[in-house]
C-alpha cells in the first residue's frame, strides 16, 4: 500500500530542478532566439530585423568568419588533439605494475581544477618573447630563433592550443582510465594466448571497447571547444584587444561576449550564440555517426 | 630485456608528462616570491626568492583583496550549501521512489547537461538586470542550485547507500516523507554529499564567466575576476599579481590533494556508466 504522500513526494523533491530550469533554462533560451531576430541594444529601440543578423554575420561581418575559423583550428589542435595524448597515457597508467599511480593522477588532474584565469597568467609569463621559459629553451637547447608566442597569428593559435591541451589532457586521461578498468582482463589473456602483440591488442581490443567513452569525451570536448573563451580572453588582452594582433585569438565565444557585453549588441550576440549552438549539434551528430560506423565495423 | 625497456619507456613518458603538468605550478610559486620589478629577467627565474610578503603587501594595495576573497568564499559556500540541499533532494526522488515518468525525467535532466551556457548568457543578463539581481551574489548561486550534474551524481550514490527497508520502517512509525529525507536521506549520504560539496565549491570558486558578467566591478567581484582585471590593465610591477595567483589557487590545490580520490571519482562520475 502506497500512501498518497509517498506518491507525491518524489514529484515535490524533483520540482526545484524543473522550476529553475523553466526560469533559467527554457525561458532565456526562447528569449535569446527572439532577440536574435532583433536589433536589440541596452536602452535603444528594438527593431525587428528578421534573419538579417544571421545573414550579416555570415556574409559581411569583419570578425565573425575569422572567429569561426580560429575556433575550428583551436578545436582541432586544442580540444581534439588532447585525446591523442590522453588515451595512450591512460593505457600506460592502467598497467598494474606501474607504481605511484595516485601521484601521476593527482598531477595530471591538477590543471583541471585550477582557475583558467590564473593558468592564463602563468602561461603568458612562460610565453613571454624576451623573458619566457619557452623561448629560453628554444634558444639555448634547440638553437632556434625567438618566437613571438602572443603576437604572431600562427604562434598565437599554437599557444592557446597548447594551453588547452595542458588543461584537459589529465581530465581525459582519468576518464579513459576509468573506462579501461571496466574492460574484461580475460580478453587480453585470450589475445596473448593467440599470440597477438601488445600494439595489436590495443588496436583490436582496447580502442573498440573504449569507443563509447571516446564518443562521450570527444562530445564534451566539442561542446567545450566551441565555447572556448577564457583562455584567449586572458592571453590576448580582454574585450579591448579583441583577440590580439589580426584578431588571431578571437574565438566565436570571445566575439559573442565582446558583442554582448562590450558593444552592448544583444540581438547580434544572440545570433552568434544560436549559430554556435547549431554547429555544436551538427558536430556532435557527426561524432555519433562516426562512432556508430566504427562500432559496427 | 624487452619488458625492461618497455617499463623504462613507460616511466619516462609518465615522468615527462608529470613534469609538463607540474612546471607551471612550480613557476607560479617561484614568481610569487620574486620582487615585482625583477619578474622579467633573462635567464628566467628558476629558484625561490624572498619577497613573498612584500608581494602580498603589494597585492593588498592593488586590490581590495579581502573583499574579493570574501566574495569568492561567500558565493562558493552558499552555492555549495544550496546545491547539496536541492540535489540530494532530487537524487533522493530519482533513486528511492517509483513514480510515473521517472525514466523520462532522468533522461531529460541528463540531456540538459548538453546545453551550452553561452546560449542563454545574454537574456540571463537582461533578466538579472530586470529582477534587480545584477551586481548581487544571487545570479551566481540561484540558477545552479538544483543542477543536473548534482542530481545525477546523488541519484547514483543514493541508490545503494540507503536501504529501502529503513524507509519502510520509518513510514510504519509514521514519519512523513520530508522527515524521511531529512532524517534518513541526508545522514546516510554523507560521503556522496562530501564529494558533491567539494566539486561544487571548486566549480563556483573557478567560475569566471558568470562573475565577469554579473559582478564586473573590482570592488565587489570575486577573486578570479579581480585578478584578471589587474592582469589586463597593468604593466610593470607584477609582484602583487603573482602573490594573488597563488592565494587564489593554493586553497583548492590543498583540498584536492587531500581528497583526490573522491574528487576525481565525483567529477568523472557518469562518464563511464552513463
Amino acid at each position: 500500500m502506497i500512501s498518497k504522500q509517498q506518491r507525491w513526494a518524489p514529484y515535490a523533491f524533483i520540482s526545484p530542478f524543473f522550476i529553475l530550469f523553466l526560469i533559467f533554462g527554457i525561458f532565456p533560451i526562447g528569449y535569446s532566439l527572439v532577440m536574435s531576430f532583433f536589433k536589440w541594444t541596452v536602452n535603444g529601440p528594438q527593431e525587428f530585423r528578421g534573419v538579417s543578423n544571421y545573414i550579416k554575420l555570415i556574409t559581411v561581418d569583419p570578425f565573425f568568419r575569422g572567429s569561426l575559423w580560429t575556433t575550428f583550428l583551436l578545436l582541432i589542435w586544442g580540444s581534439l588533439l588532447q585525446h591523442v595524448f590522453a588515451i595512450p597515457l591512460a593505457i600506460l597508467l592502467n598497467n598494474n605494475k606501474v607504481r605511484g599511480k595516485t601521484f601521476y593522477k593527482i598531477l595530471y588532474f591538477l590543471p583541471y581544477i585550477t582557475s583558467t584565469v590564473v593558468i592564463g597568467m602563468i602561461f603568458s609569463q612562460l610565453y613571454d618573447t624576451n623573458y619566457g621559459w619557452l623561448n629560453f629553451i628554444l634558444e639555448k637547447v634547440f638553437h632556434m630563433e625567438k618566437i613571438k608566442w602572443l603576437q604572431e597569428p600562427i604562434a598565437m593559435r599554437v599557444s592557446v592550443s597548447a594551453m588547452v591541451n595542458w588543461r584537459f589532457i589529465g581530465w581525459n586521461t582519468v576518464i579513459y582510465l576509468a573506462g579501461l578498468q571496466s574492460i574484461d582482463k580475460q580478453l587480453y589473456e585470450a589475445a596473448e594466448i593467440d599470440g597477438a602483440s601488445k600494439l595489436q591488442t590495443h588496436f583490436k581490443i582496447t580502442l573498440p571497447l573504449l569507443l563509447p567513452i571516446i564518443f562521450f569525451a570527444v562530445s564534451m570536448s566539442i561542446i567545450g571547444g566551441m565555447q572556448l573563451f577564457e583562455e584567449p580572453f586572458i592571453l590576448f588582452g580582454g574585450y579591448k584587444n579583441m583577440g590580439g594582433p589580426n584578431n588571431a585569438g578571437l574565438t566565436s565565444a570571445y566575439y559573442l561576449m565582446a558583442t554582448g557585453f562590450s558593444f552592448n549588441r544583444f540581438g547580434k550576440a544572440s545570433s552568434i550564440a544560436w549559430i554556435l549552438f547549431l554547429i555544436i549539434i551538427a558536430m556532435t551528430w557527426i561524432n555519433k555517426l562516426v562512432t556508430d560506423k566504427l562500432q559496427n565495423r | 630485456m624487452k619488458s625492461l625497456t618497455s617499463k623504462s619507456l613507460t616511466y619516462f613518458l609518465l615522468v615527462v608528462f608529470a613534469f609538463i603538468f607540474a612546471f607551471p605550478f612550480y613557476y607560479m610559486l617561484v614568481l610569487s616570491t620574486v620582487p615585482g620589478t625583477q619578474i622579467y629577467q633573462y635567464p628566467p627565474h628558476i629558484f625561490f626568492k624572498t619577497s613573498l610578503f612584500t608581494n602580498i603587501k603589494a597585492l593588498f594595495e592593488d586590490l581590495p583583496f579581502l573583499v574579493n576573497f570574501f566574495n569568492s568564499v561567500g558565493i562558493a559556500v552558499l552555492s555549495t550549501a544550496s546545491v547539496i540541499f536541492f540535489c540530494t533532494m532530487g537524487g533522493f526522488a530519482l533513486s528511492k521512489y517509483e513514480f510515473k515518468g521517472k525514466k523520462l525525467v532522468f533522461l531529460f535532466i541528463l540531456s540538459t547537461m548538453a546545453i551550452p551556457p553561452f546560449l542563454n548568457i545574454i537574456p540571463f543578463f537582461k533578466m538579472m538586470v530586470t529582477f534587480h539581481m545584477y551586481g548581487t551574489w544571487l545570479p551566481l548561486i540561484v540558477p545552479n542550485m538544483a543542477n543536473a550534474f548534482g542530481i545525477i551524481l546523488m541519484t547514483q550514490f543514493m541508490k545503494d547507500s540507503i536501504p529501502n527497508e529503513l524507509m519502510d520502517a520509518a513510514r510504519i512509525d509514521g514519519l512523513s516523507e520530508l522527515k524521511i529525507l531529512t532524517h534518513i536521506g541526508f545522514p546516510l549520504s554523507k560521503s556522496g554529499i562530501a564529494v558533491l560539496g567539494i566539486v561544487t565549491f571548486i566549480n563556483s570558486w573557478n567560475n569566471f564567466m558568470g562573475a565577469l558578467v554579473m559582478l564586473p566591478n573590482t570592488e565587489s567581484t570575486t577573486l578570479p575576476v579581480a585578478l584578471s582585471k589587474l592582469f589586463l590593465q597593468m604593466d610593470g610591477d607584477r609582484g602583487g599579481l603573482m602573490a594573488g595567483t597563488v592565494l587564489a589557487v593554493l586553497p583548492l590545490m590543498v583540498v584536492f590533494i587531500i581528497f583526490n580520490k573522491q574528487i576525481i571519482a565525483g567529477l568523472t562520475a557518469g562518464s563511464v556508466k552513463g
